[in-house]
Order: C-alpha cells, then sequence, then structure tokens
C-alpha cells in the first residue's frame, strides 16, 4: 500500500533535486529555470498528497493556483532570457556575473 | 570739568577716525590738519586741567561716565580717575604727541601711507589718554590693549619690510606674554574684590594682604604679593624690563616719530604709571617691591652696557631707552613712586628729543642709520647739534639739566630707601647697579653723539653733497622739547618730589618713604647742585663722558683693539646676551617643536591617520572581506538562501 510518506519522500526527492539543479548547473539558463518549475511542481505534489490525506479539496485548489502562477512566471522568464540573449548573445550563467560585488 | 575731561579723550580719536576713514577725500594737508588740529585740543586742555588742579585748587575727580555691564555685583564702567598723577601724564602724552605729529609732516612727507600714518598715532593718544586717565582695572586692560595694538600697527607701519613685520610680531607676541600675567592680577583683583573701581580696590588692599592663596599645591603665598608681581609682569612687557625687553629695540623698525612717541615718551612708561597708581596694592608687599627692584636694576644697568656695541643711531637710543625705564622701576621698588614719575617725565622729554634728533639725523643722511657712516654733522647741522647735545646731557644727568635731579633722586632715594637696612643684597644690587649705569650711561649717550655729529666724516661723497639742516616742521619740535628737556627739571623738582604733589594718588608707607627721608635735607636746587659736585654719581657721569671722547675722538683705534681683545665679551654683547636666542629659539622654537610635534603626531597621525582615516580604511577593509560572498552568480545567492532556510527550519523544529 503507498503511503503519504512514499509522497513525500518523493516530494523531497523532486525538491533536492531541482535545488541541487539550480546550485549545480552553471552553463545553461534554460536549465536553471526548469528546475526552478521542478521546485514549484515538487511543493505541488505536498499540497495535493496533504489534500488527500486530510481530506480537504482546498489542497488541490491551491495546486491549480501556483499551475497558472507557474506558467505565467515560466512565460516572463523566457522572455526575459530571449531578451538577454539578445543582448549578450550567451546564456551561459558563468558569464552573468555582473552583480558581483 | 567733565566735559573738558570728555573732550581730551574724544578729540584725537574724533581726528583718528576722519584721518583713517576719510583720508582719501581730505587728502594729506587735511589729515594732518585735522589730527594736529585734534591733538592740540587735547594738549591745551590738558595743560589747562594740569593748572587747575595745581595753582586752580581743583579736587581731584572720579567719574563714572558709561556703565557698560553689572553682572553679579561686578560693574564694568568707563571712567575717569583725575588726580594730580593723572593730570601729569596727560600733559605729558599730549604734549609729547603733539611735538611729534608736528614733526611728522616733515619725516614722513614723501611717504605714501602719510593719512594712515596720522591715523594710527592719533589713536594712539586717545588710547594712552584712555589708559592714564582710568578709574577702574578693566579700562585700563582697555588702554593698555589699545596702545599694544597701534604700536604693533606701527612697528610694522612699512609692512612691505620683512624685518619690520618679524619685529612687529614679536613686540605682540612679548608684550602677550606680559599681559597674561597683567590679566591674572586683573583677575585676582576681582577675586577678592570682587571689585574693578580703583577706589574700592585701594579700600580692601589691607583685607586682601591679610589673606593667603595657593599657587602652586600647598603653598601658600601671600595674595598681595601674587597680584602685584602678577601686575608687575605685565608691566614687565609694556615697560620692556629684562627678561620682556627684547621687542623694544627691534620696535625701531617702525618710523622714528613712532620710536621717539610710543617706544620712549609714552607708551613704555605706561608699566611706570601703572605701578605708580597701584602704590596702594605695592606698599602691602616687600616680596613685590623686592622683585620690582631687582628687575629694574638689572634692566637699567645691562642693558645700558648694550648700548656701547650698537651702530644703529636708533638702537643706541632704544637701549638708553631700556636702561631708564630700569632706573624709573628702580625707583619703584625703593618705594621712591614720585621719583619714578618724576623721571618718566624728565625722560619723556628728552628722550623724545634724542630721537626726534636722531630722526632729523636720519632725513639728512638719506635714511642712513649706522653711525659708523656718520660723523662731523655738527657743521652741516647746528640746530640738529645743539638740541641733540641738550638732550645727550639731559640723559646722562649732567647738573643743572632735568636729567639730573630726575635721576640723581632716584639714586639717592635707592640710597636712602628701607633695603639699606632690611636686605643689603638687593640693596646693593640696585644701588651698584644704578650708581655704574651713570658711566655706562655717559658712555654710549657721548659715544653716539660723538660719532654722529664730531670727528672726521666717513658718508660717502654722493649723501655728503645732500646734507642740509632739516625743515622747520622738524626743527621746531627739537627746540620745543629742547626747552622742557633742559629746565624742567629745574622748575618743578621741588614740588613734586617734595611738596606733595601727587596728595592721596600715591600712597607710600611714611616708616619706608625714602623721598620723605630726603626731603628733610632738602635746601633748594642750588644746595643740591653742590651737594652733587661731593658724590660719585657727577663724577661717574663726567668721566663716562671723557672716556667716550678719549675713546672716539683721539684714539679711535682703542675701541677697535678692545674690540678683539676681548671678542668674547663683545660677542656676548653684540649679541645682546643671548636673550634672542633664549626667547626665540627656546620658547619659539620649542613652542613650534611642540606644535610640530603635535601637528604630525597628534593631528596627523592619531586623529588623521588613526581616527578619521583609519576608521575609513577598516570599513573599507571589513567591505573588502564581506564583498567576497558577492559573487554575482544566481546559485551562490541560491545556496546562501537553501542554507540559510535550513537552518532557520532546524532551529524551529529542533531547538525550540
Amino acid at each position: 500500500m503507498i503511503g503519504l510518506q512514499h509522497y513525500l519522500t518523493l516530494s523531497a526527492m523532486l525538491f533536492v533535486l531541482s535545488i541541487a539543479g539550480i546550485i549545480v548547473n552553471r552553463r545553461n539558463l534554460i536549465m536553471l529555470l526548469m528546475c526552478i518549475e521542478l521546485l514549484l511542481l515538487a511543493v505541488n505534489f505536498n499540497f495535493i498528497a496533504f489534500s488527500r490525506y486530510l481530506g480537504d479539496e482546498m489542497g488541490q485548489v491551491f495546486v491549480f493556483f501556483i499551475l497558472t502562477v507557474a506558467a505565467a512566471e515560466a512565460a516572463i522568464g523566457l522572455a526575459i532570457l530571449v531578451v538577454l540573449f539578445r543582448n549578450r548573445r550567451s546564456i551561459n550563467v558563468e558569464e552573468l556575473n555582473t552583480m558581483k560585488g | 570739568m567733565y566735559g573738558y575731561y570728555l573732550t581730551i579723550v574724544l578729540a584725537p580719536l574724533a581726528a583718528a577716525i576722519v584721518a583713517g576713514l576719510f583720508g582719501k577725500q581730505i587728502g594729506r594737508a587735511g589729515a594732518h590738519t585735522v589730527t594736529i588740529l585734534g591733538v592740540g585740543i587735547s594738549t591745551v586742555l590738558s595743560f589747562f586741567v594740569l593748572y587747575q588742579m595745581v595753582w586752580g585748587g581743583a579736587e581731584s575727580e572720579n567719574i563714572s561716565v558709561y556703565t557698560w555691564a553689572v553682572t553679579d555685583g561686578l560693574r564694568m564702567e568707563v571712567g575717569f580717575l583725575v588726580d594730580r598723577l593723572t593730570a601729569l601724564m596727560m600733559a605729558v602724552v599730549t604734549f609729547v604727541s603733539l611735538m611729534v605729529h608736528v614733526y611728522t609732516i616733515g619725516y614722513m612727507h614723501e611717504d605714501p601711507g602719510y593719512q594712515r600714518f596720522f591715523s594710527y598715532i592719533s589713536l594712539f593718544t586717545f588710547s594712552m589718554l584712555m589708559l592714564v586717565m582710568s578709574n577702574n582695572f578693566l579700562q585700563l586692560f582697555f588702554g593698555w590693549e589699545a596702545v599694544g595694538l597701534v604700536s604693533y600697527l606701527l612697528i610694522g607701519f612699512w609692512f612691505k619690510r620683512e624685518t619690520a613685520i618679524f619685529a612687529n610680531l614679536k613686540a605682540f607676541l612679548v608684550n602677550r606674554v606680559g599681559d597674561f600675567g597683567f590679566i591674572l592680577g586683573i583677575a585676582g583683583i576681582v577675586m577678592f574684590t570682587n571689585s574693578l573701581d580703583y577706589v574700592e580696590v585701594f579700600g580692601q588692599a589691607e583685607s586682601i594682604a591679610a589673606q593667603d592663596i595657593n599657587v602652586i599645591g600647598g603653598m601658600p603665598w601671600n595674595a598681595m604679593t601674587v597680584i602685584c608681581i602678577l601686575l608687575f609682569i605685565g608691566a614687565m612687557g609694556k615697560s620692556a624690563q629684562a627678561p620682556l625687553h627684547v621687542w623694544l629695540p627691534d620696535s625701531m623698525e617702525g618710523p622714528t616719530p613712532i620710536s621717539a612717541l610710543i617706544h620712549a615718551a609714552t607708551m613704555v612708561t605706561a608699566g611706570i604709571f601703572m605701578v605708580a597708581r597701584m602704590s596702594p596694592l605695592f606698599e602691602l608687599s616687600t616680596t613685590a617691591l623686592a622683585v620690582v627692584i631687582v628687575i629694574g636694576a638689572i634692566t637699567a644697568f645691562f642693558m645700558g652696557l648694550l648700548g656701547i656695541v650698537q651702530n644703529d643711531i636708533k638702537r643706541v637710543v632704544a637701549y638708553s631707552t631700556l636702561s631708564q625705564l630700569g632706573y624709573m622701576t628702580v625707583a619703584l621698588g625703593a618705594s621712591a613712586y614720585g621719583a619714578a614719575i618724576f623721571h618718566l617725565m624728565t625722560h619723556a622729554f628728552f628722550k623724545a628729543l634724542l630721537f626726534l634728533a636722531a630722526g632729523s639725523v636720519i632725513i639728512a643722511m638719506h635714511h642712513e642709520q649706522d653711525i659708523r657712516k656718520m660723523g662731523g654733522l655738527r657743521k652741516y647741522m647746528p640746530w640738529t647739534y645743539v638740541t641733540a647735545l641738550v638732550g645727550s646731557l639731559a640723559l646722562i644727568g649732567f647738573p643743572g639739566t632735568s636729567g639730573f635731579f630726575s635721576k640723581d633722586y632716584i639714586i639717592e632715594a635707592v640710597h636712602a630707601s628701607h633695603w639699606a637696612e632690611t636686605d643689603p643684597l638687593v640693596y646693593w644690587i640696585a644701588y651698584l647697579s644704578v650708581l655704574l649705569g651713570v658711566f655706562v650711561t655717559a658712555l654710549y649717550s657721548f659715544r653716539m653723539f660723538f660719532l654722529v655729529f664730531h670727528g672726521e666724516e666717513r658718508m660717502d661723497a654722493e649723501t655728503k653733497s645732500h646734507l642740509h639742516e632739516t625743515p622747520w616742521v622738524v626743527r621746531g619740535p627739537l627746540v620745543l622739547l629742547a626747552i622742557p628737556s633742559a629746565i624742567i627739571g629745574w622748575l618743578t623738582v621741588e614740588p613734586v618730589l617734595f611738596g606733595g604733589f601727587f596728595g592721596d594718588a600715591i600712597v607710600v608707607n611714611e616708616a619706608t618713604d625714602p623721598l620723605l627721608r630726603l626731603g628733610a635735607d632738602w635746601h633748594g636746587q642750588v644746595a643740591m647742585l653742590m651737594h652733587a659736585l661731593k658724590t660719585p654719581v657727577l663724577y661717574l657721569a663726567l668721566s663716562g663722558l671723557a672716556v667716550a671722547w678719549y675713546l672716539y675722538l683721539i684714539r679711535p683705534d682703542i675701541p677697535e683693539t678692545i674690540k678683539t681683545k676681548l671678542s668674547g665679551l663683545y660677542n656676548v654683547l653684540d649679541r645682546k646676551y643671548y636673550f634672542d636666542d633664549l626667547w626665540i629659539k627656546g620658547f619659539g622654537g620649542g613652542g613650534r617643536r611642540i606644535g610640530d610635534f603635535l601637528w604630525k603626531k597628534g593631528d596627523e597621525l592619531i586623529i588623521d591617520g588613526v581616527l578619521v582615516n583609519g576608521t575609513a580604511n577598516s570599513v573599507g577593509r571589513i567591505a573588502g572581506l564581506v564583498r567576497q560572498i558577492q559573487t554575482g552568480y544566481l546559485y551562490t545567492y541560491a545556496f546562501a538562501m537553501i542554507i540559510g532556510l535550513t537552518t532557520l527550519l532546524g532551529w524551529l523544529i529542533w531547538l525550540r
């Protein structure tokens, strides 16, 4: 029988994987955006698992909101990415350090 | 009389303001007309006041003109105390000042600063009158500082000369040393009496003398001694007593009329006047009087010696001024205040005369002041010659001249003073100094006189062809000053010294009053002349004259020989006992080294280096370290956020 703890474990694994992706990935900005999406999905996973476990529909409603916002965010993120590429001819994370103190 | 007093003071001030602020509009003639008019009015009224005081039976007056401020019972006022002492000083100051004003027309007629000069000397007359007429310590201090300021301005009158600027700064700084003591003395008086008014302070003199004051931890000093010595330090600065005398010879950088008026006849005697005015205080402190007499004696003798080696005509006269001021101070210390004021008066006439005569010579020599380049001027400048002779004779105390009476009575007063019984050491220092000083005075006076007016003509042909007697505006004052220099002693010695002339103005303890003792033996001027034949004083003066005559006219080679034989002594004299070095290199240089140390180490190193720039630098260094964290890479920030979040969560879960 698959219980709550399995879902939560999977969710935590996804979360850690995506964080590792953000930290370790030093090449591609698109990969970064994808990892952020994956982070949100991991959170969504938690919501749904708890929704089912507690029998509360609110969690699933929340997931829809998060998905909508994530889609909008991905659109804006990709738009910024396109502009960035036009300006700098590169989406290499290593080179994007103008905020260096 | 009130209106007269105000006019006497304000007329020169008004003239100074007009000449100073509107000098361009009124022109040269306007400037000297208005200032001579102002000082002339003062002179006439001062003589009228003196006449009223002495023969008209006028009482001394103590008038408060204006109350400036009252604070905590302390009244700060402008007021006049006019008694016979003041009246005499007023007459001397205004008369000499008037003579100098007239003389200046001739002396300065080519100078571009003509109006400025007249404005300054009128301002000086105003300040000096404020000083002598004051009835309180605050106004005395005002006058004291005002004459100091004008003296500063006038020494540096030719402000493009490096030496003049140095001299006026030196005069100002040395006077600050004296004024420091002076203002502390006034502060002491206010502390003990809570009053600035002369009459009130003198009324409480006994109670001050009964108290002690702790100066240096645990050493009680008599309050009156401390106050009097502090006041006398002020007088030492102003009246150029050793070791604060160094400014006076240098002040000769100013124009000659100024040397005559300020640095010989009037301002430098302010210290003498002040001590005489404070006689009710000084009489109560024997210690202070001992200091006064010893300082005076040292100045009288040792400064005279310096006059022998000087070659600048004005500096010789300047050193003789120092020496004569020393005589006056000795008289003060011997409680013979009357003799000091008497010598002050005669000295004002003959020293102003000598300076103006020197100025006349300088005009004729086209501003050459070195007496080694003069000689034989007698036949070119007969008027100057005769008046300078009168002045020199008065200076050495030749029988019958004014200087004879005043100086002889100072020496007699020292001889008759209580110091002979109470403190033989003080007595012998003072007595020997004034006695030997007579010889020295005669020597340097006539050395200069012979070198300038007699002997071979050592000037170059160019100067020689232009030699001529000076114009009447220069000669007139010389003659008018020569008359009192010659006769005023004879006329006034009896009333001033023995007639109780000063009344209540000068208070002397009857038991120790040397003039009272001398007065018992007074049998008229002729008897005094006869008596002088039997004292060493006259013979010392004559031998000084004879030595000068022999050394500088008959055998001019001897002084050179002495100079080479005694080069060590000559160097000491030529370097003025190294006092200049002491003050300039010792105190001035030391002060500057301390200043340099504080500047380099205190300011630049500690304050700028460690505190101000140090703070900025350490902020910079810390920021430099912290900056390493700001990589600019997104993943670093994300990582930091995760670490932070984990820490927060861990804290929330396990530690709460």
